[in-house]
């Protein structure tokens, strides 16, 4: 039988796993951008799973609009991401200073 | 234990690793194509727990429309790997000791031992998840839905004027003049007498 423990285990391991994922590629943004999917896609299993222990349709709707604003992020993500390595030819994090912040 | 834990545990695993290959993977596309994989399990588990509508959704939208989306990014760019790469070393402790203090934290807060008793209730939905979800979405919260929507549209707007450019030096066509032009502007018409033919030398 598959209990609660079971997602939300699931869950922690894909968050920290992606949380190591941003540490260890700190220079390429694609890399960065695929870390933050996996973190939302780790909470989303979160949701869909106290949805169906709990019985609250809430859940699944949070996972919805999560998904909804996952996809605009990366769509602008990656248009930042082209604009930039057109301008700049690079992706390298280090690179990109010219802001001095 | 049941036919439906083992399929759990092997889509778990399939999804720790194929998580596990798009941060540590070499080339980027690779990485990509492992967090296709990550989602499609991700996809499978929801079907376990019941979540219908998501996992076709996720499989969908997600791998079909974003995924590509990514992969078209990374084929089209052409990155160098190896200045992209150095430090990979150096932060790879950090970055473990980091994901497994978090883990460490995480399980002890949410108290795996005491969760793990609850009993699965019957499945709310009844026979069906998209009737019981569309009818919380459309009621309860129909405002978010439609911020959704706008979400989406500001995304689509965004993207689109950032990665427009005008080019110069190319020739192309202004649909706007094309539109006004006025016919008496390029033809005029002109009365003139009749051109008469040379009187034969007699």
């Amino acid at each position: 039988m598959i209990t609660l423990s079971h997602y939300i285990v699931l869950g922690t391991i894909l968050f920290c796993l992606s949380v190591a994922g941003v540490f260890i590629n700190r220079k390429n943004v694609i890399v960065l951008l695929m870390a933050i999917e996996l973190m939302l896609l780790a909470v989303n299993v979160n949701f869909v799973a106290f949805s169906r222990f709990l019985g609250d349709a809430s859940g699944q709707v949070f996972v919805f609009f999560i998904l909804t604003v996952a996809a605009a992020e990366s769509a602008i993500g990656l248009a930042i991401l082209t604009l930039l390595f057109r301008n700049r030819s690079t992706i390298n994090v280090a690179e990109i200073d010219s802001m001095k912040g | 234990m049941t036919f439906q834990l083992l399929c759990f545990y092997a889509f778990a695993a399939v999804t720790t690793l194929a998580a596990l290959g798009v941060i540590t993977l070499r080339n980027s596309v690779h990485a990509v194509l492992c967090l296709v994989l990550t989602f499609f399990s991700t996809a499978a588990i929801w079907l376990l727990a019941e979540a219908e509508f998501l996992a076709v959704a996720l499989v969908v939208v997600y791998v079909g429309a974003v995924m590509v989306l990514f992969l078209f990014v990374v084929m089209m760019l052409d990155i160098k790997q190896e200045p992209l790469r150095e430090g990979f070393i150096r932060y790879l402790p950090v970055g473990i000791a980091v994901a497994a203090v978090m883990l460490a934290e995480m399980l002890a807060l949410i108290g795996v031992r005491a969760m793990a008793q609850v009993p699965a209730p019957a499945n709310p939905a009844g026979d069906s998840n998209i009737a019981w979800l569309g009818e919380t979405l459309f009621t309860r919260f129909l405002l978010p839905f439609e911020i959704a929507a706008l979400i989406l549209t500001v995304g689509i707007i965004a993207a689109v004027a950032l990665t427009l450019r005008r080019r110069e030096g190319v020739r192309h066509q202004d649909p706007a003049r094309q539109v006004a032009v006025d016919p008496r502007t390029r033809v005029r018409v002109v009365k003139m007498a009749a051109e008469r033919g040379q009187e034969p030398a007699a």
